[in-house]
């Protein structure tokens, strides 16, 4: 007995089989992100006034990864449109196209994170805050041991608040420099990392399981473009359904970014 | 290769007149994205006015992209009850949440002394 | 006992009486190991939950014995104890360390690794397919990979015993911040775990969903459905929908344990008396938010699938079709429905305002009316028949009263204002365990004595069957009936000494037998408590005892259709072969056409053409 509806839609419901199941998985994918989305709303209405910050991504990386993202999704389409028309060199050619564009995506992303990674808000002494990118740290600096010193690129401020917010307008005027601290002068430093903000944690925990989602989505295509893509030979329709069901799953990607982008970046 | 097709699902992505479909879905897409990231560096006179207006790009772009990359026009209802009750039960959880601990709502314990 | 009408159905192939068609033999790890076939899938989900099930028992004799004698060594199990978790259970008696981690693990496995994976996919693995006339799973090696989520998270759950520190202390519903701060990597695993178990979840709930729209044969439109698969169906949307948030908010409790975000934690958060050292900023109201809106619908995902077993048995005994089919059906898409909006009727208690709380007190009371139309048809459908008394609808009976006490008992909760006195008390225990313990679990009792015949090709024994059932009736009612009682007198839950100490507390201030102390009539009632449940435990043992025993030497079927059955799994041969029907049957009925006037059988299988 021939295992109904793995290629031609079932008449009633008008679906094969793996389209009806990836769109459910979406659904599932749409109260995961939902849920994240709902603690975001929740932590920033939470937040205490003026603590929630704006502006802390680099708003043109983030531009950049998003024409990445969208991009990628037109040669997805166009990947399985080419399917669709029987032309396998210019699957073969889209759906690279697509790799690439995943794996730059990815690139970037890294990179942000690495740029967060090495970036510092020091409590000083004398009740202060000092906040920039590490330039370097003396060889003996320890801030247990209260000895050395650490270089920033960055800038002081009398109070926390004033690093929340760097979209407004007087942020743009912030003169960064290099600003040498000894270890005898710091009470607290700690890195831009999940820890540091609940708009970090919230940040980095979105993007992180988006990234996943990107690396899952781009190996899954992968194999279809490898040595997935023998099927193409056997069997094409039945590739071409396999080519549509990743390609729902890359748009979904996509379209949660669409929602990141503005939250995390620009609100 | 050859260009005869056997067509027997619901739509047809083949005409060059849906692939220019999808060109334009592009460019859209990357307007939308443009306009977002201008529309946040002007001051709307409040932020509620400016997370509105992002919002509401994105929902435009999100609509596009659920609409034709994922030709969520053309499918099937059986798809569209799915995805709509997942919609709903969303803004449920989203909505009901931040209703019951927004501060209004809760109840404010006073110390008599 | 009743006549048997011997039947051979229309599809039964000369392979019959082989689990496999004879010309290719899978052997041993492909056929029970590694296997994508639905019905050996759903047998390994059943016997694995059914291990969880008994350990879950266990950990509870063990607390129940704290309970009722704090302080002294456990009988026998004691030194057992202290050899394997040491310190924790020193003397051979639970320290209330251990005594939370055991509660937390029972919770957590009784709920997630026991009733679920029974009820929800081991039921529907092997009965849904063959109900519905399909080949197999829409996505069988999805199925298989669902299997092995599932194992992989239990074996992390239970890894955590043994862990420093032990197993997760902070209750099944892990209410952060406590759940963050109790210094223990226990809770790192139950959240490792459960990501695993929702993952497991998921895919079932994705492949049952596609199966039952896509995989339905010809003529078996949605109103000839069976009920078991209405049931399951509404369940897996509840399993796709609600347990995602429940995954969002293990990983953000998972950032918190690792990577010390503060999702949960408030400013100013103060442990041991000592400012932690957190950012600050989180939300625990988030927390229980996101863990309810899965924990409500959790709580219909174990009963739904239940109600569907009871229907298929109570149709097939009372020789009736089952009153009400429709109201049935649409009660359980309204309860499906609903059940995504009265999740905070858990939380009354969490400063939550009255407009608020008004809201999710109406939709809960809303919610209760299609359980009662439900119970109300299954009653109904009882009403003059002749009953056959065998034991699968034995324990299919007691699974209504049972139901309908947890069912009533939920009203008084539901009400904020009398929640206010019962919240987090034993009447909480006893509520639910009234519905899933003799309510649910009777309902999977009832199922296996049901189709462990299709299973093996042998009838389980009635006599043992028929000890097995009064003996869990009467002990489960001893073991829940006073907790009413205490939890109504004030005794609180998750107590290590059962309220011991709280109670002397009282009355030393205020004199014996106060409000606010626990009389001695009420803290007596946990010795009874005790045994009741020690012999509950005993009276499995005929269960297990039969289960195994009849699977080589039971009374063999006499016919592929031993309860003269109109339903399509029992249409095909015993037991069904790989790919389930020879040839692909035709619906021509609705599920429960017994006793119909003009023919000369009293049942009519839904794939026998009209005359
Ligand atoms: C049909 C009407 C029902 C109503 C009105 C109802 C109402 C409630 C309410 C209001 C609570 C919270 C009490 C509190 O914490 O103060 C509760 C707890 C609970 N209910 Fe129900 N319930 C119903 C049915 C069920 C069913 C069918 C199940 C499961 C199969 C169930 C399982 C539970 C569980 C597990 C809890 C306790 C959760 C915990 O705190 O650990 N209930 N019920
Ligand atoms: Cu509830």
């Amino acid at each position: 007995m021939d295992f109904p509806y793995i290629v031609e839609p079932r008449r009633d419901t008008g679906l094969y089989n793996a389209k009806l199941g990836i769109w459910l998985f979406l659904a599932s994918e749409v109260m995961l992100f939902g849920a994240l989305f709902s603690a975001y709303v929740l932590l920033r209405v939470g937040a205490e006034p003026g603590m929630w910050p704006h502006g802390w991504l680099n708003v043109y990386i983030g531009t950049a990864n998003t024409i990445v993202l969208i991009t990628s999704s037109i040669t997805t389409v166009m990947a399985w449109v080419s399917c669709k028309l029987r032309q396998y060199r210019r699957f073969k050619f889209f759906h690279a196209l697509t790799i690439v564009l995943a794996m730059t995506f990815v690139c970037i992303k890294s990179y942000e994170y690495h740029d967060k990674f090495t970036h510092y808000e020091i409590t000083l002494a004398n009740g202060k805050f000092a906040d920039g990118h590490l330039v370097e740290r003396s060889k003996d600096f320890d801030l247990a041991k209260k000895t050395g010193r650490v270089t920033i690129h960055g800038h002081e401020v009398d109070h926390e608040v004033e690093l929340m917010d760097m979209q407004r307008p007087e942020a743009r005027h912030i003169q960064r420099e290099e600003l040498t601290i000894p270890a005898t002068d710091i009470k607290k430093m700690e890195r831009y990392g999940p820890w540091h903000h609940t708009y970090l944690a919230i940040y980095f925990t979105l993007t992180a399981l988006h990234a996943f989602h990107v690396i899952c989505g781009a190996l899954v295509i992968g194999f279809l473009w490898g040595p997935g893509s023998r099927m193409w030979h056997t069997d094409p329709e039945r590739f071409t359904n396999r080519i549509e069901v990743s390609g729902l799953f890359w748009h979904f990607v996509d379209l949660i970014w669409i929602f990141l982008f503005p939250v995390l970046y620009l609100l | 290769m050859n260009n005869s097709m056997t067509m027997n699902s619901g739509h047809s992505p083949e005409s060059a007149h849906s692939v220019r479909g999808y060109i334009f879905v592009f460019i859209a897409l990357l307007a939308g994205t443009f306009l977002t990231v201008w529309a946040s560096f002007i001051q709307f006179g409040s932020r509620e006015i400016n997370i509105a207006v992002a919002l509401t790009i994105a929902s435009v772009k999100a609509f596009l992209v659920a609409a034709y990359f994922m030709h969520l026009i053309s499918e099937r209802k059986m798809i569209f009850c799915v995805m709509g009750f997942t919609a709903l039960f969303f803004a449920g959880l989203m909505g009901l949440t931040i209703w019951s601990t927004s501060p209004d709502s809760m109840v404010h314990i006073q110390h008599v002394p | 006992m009743e006549k048997m009408v011997h039947t051979f159905p229309p599809y039964r192939g000369h392979e019959a009486r082989h689990g496999q068609p004879e010309h290719h033999d899978p052997g041993f790890w492909r056929t029970w190991i590694f296997s994508p076939d639905h019905k050996v899938i759903g047998i390994q989900y059943g016997l694995t939950s059914l291990c969880f099930m008994l350990f879950g028992f266990f950990l509870m004799l063990l607390m129940r014995w704290q309970i009722s004698k704090p302080g002294v060594p456990i009988p026998v199990f004691g030194p057992l104890l202290e050899k394997v978790l040491g310190q924790a259970a020193a003397n051979g008696a639970l320290s209330p360390d251990l005594y939370n981690s055991f509660g937390a693990m029972h919770g957590t496995i009784m709920v997630f690794l026991a009733v679920v994976p029974l009820a929800f996919v081991a039921f529907s693995n092997f009965v849904l397919p063959l109900q519905i006339g399909a080949p197999d799973m829409a996505f069988p090696r999805l199925n298989m990979a669902s299997y092995q989520a599932f194992v992989i998270g239990g074996v992390i759950m239970l890894t955590s015993f043994f862990i420093p520190g032990g197993a997760a202390q902070a209750g099944w519903t892990s209410y952060s911040p406590l759940a963050t701060m109790i210094p223990t990597d226990g809770q790192i695993f139950w959240l490792a775990g459960m990501v695993f178990i929702i993952t497991s979840g998921l895919l079932s709930a994705v492949n049952f969903i596609a199966t039952v729209i896509q995989l339905r044969a010809p003529g078996m439109t949605w109103m000839r459905l069976p009920f078991f698969v209405w049931a399951q169906f509404v369940t897996s949307f509840l399993i796709l929908l609600a347990f995602p948030p429940l995954e969002a908010a293990a990983v953000m409790q998972l950032m918190d344990k690792v990577a010390h975000t503060s999702f949960f934690l408030p400013t100013g958060l103060a442990v041991g008396g000592q400012l932690a050292n957190v950012s600050g900023g989180g939300s625990p109201l988030l927390w229980q938010h996101l863990f309810w809106f899965l924990g409500h619908p959790e709580v219909y995902v174990l009963i739904l699938p239940a109600m569907g077993i009871v229907c298929e048995i109570i149709a097939n005994n009372t020789r009736k079709p089952i009153w009400g089919y429709k109201s049935l059906v649409y009660s359980a898409l309204a309860i499906g429905f609903l059940s995504f909006l009265v999740w905070a009727h858990h939380m009354y208690l969490t400063g939550m305002g009255t407009k608020v709380a008004v809201f999710f007190q109406t939709t809960t009371m809303i919610i209760s009316i299609p359980s009662v139309i439900i119970l109300t048809c299954f009653f109904i459908s009882l009403w003059g028949s002749s009953i056959r008394f065998n034991t699968p609808m034995l324990f299919a009976l007691a699974f209504l009263p049972m139901f309908g006490i947890g069912g009533l008992t939920g009203l008084p909760l539901g009400f904020n204002i009398s929640d206010v006195h019962l919240h987090d008390t034993y009447y909480i225990i006893a509520h639910f365990h009234y519905v899933v313990a003799p309510g649910t679990i009777f309902a999977l009792f009832a199922g296996i004595y049901y189709w462990f015949p299709k299973m093996t090709g042998r009838m389980m024994n009635e006599f043992w069957g028929r000890v097995h059932f009064w003996g869990s009736l009467i002990f489960m009612n001893v073991i829940f009936m006073p907790m009413f009682a205490q939890g109504m007198a004030g005794m609180l839950r998750r107590m290590a000494d059962g309220g011991a100490n709280y109670s002397a507390a009282v009355n030393s201030r205020a004199g014996a037998d106060v409000i606010g102390g626990l009389s001695n009539n009420i803290m007596a009632l946990h010795t009874w408590i005790l045994w009741g449940a020690c012999v509950l435990g005993l009276v499995q043992i005929p269960f297990i005892i039969n289960l195994f025993w009849s699977i080589k030497h039971g009374k063999k079927v006499d016919s592929d259709n031993p309860w003269d059955a109109t339903t399509l799994e029992w249409q095909t041969a015993t037991p069904p072969p790989h790919t389930n029907f020879p040839v692909t049957p035709r619906v021509y009925r609705g599920p429960y056409e017994y006793s119909v006037p003009g023919h000369d059988r009293d049942f009519t299988p839904q794939n026998e053409p009209p005359k």
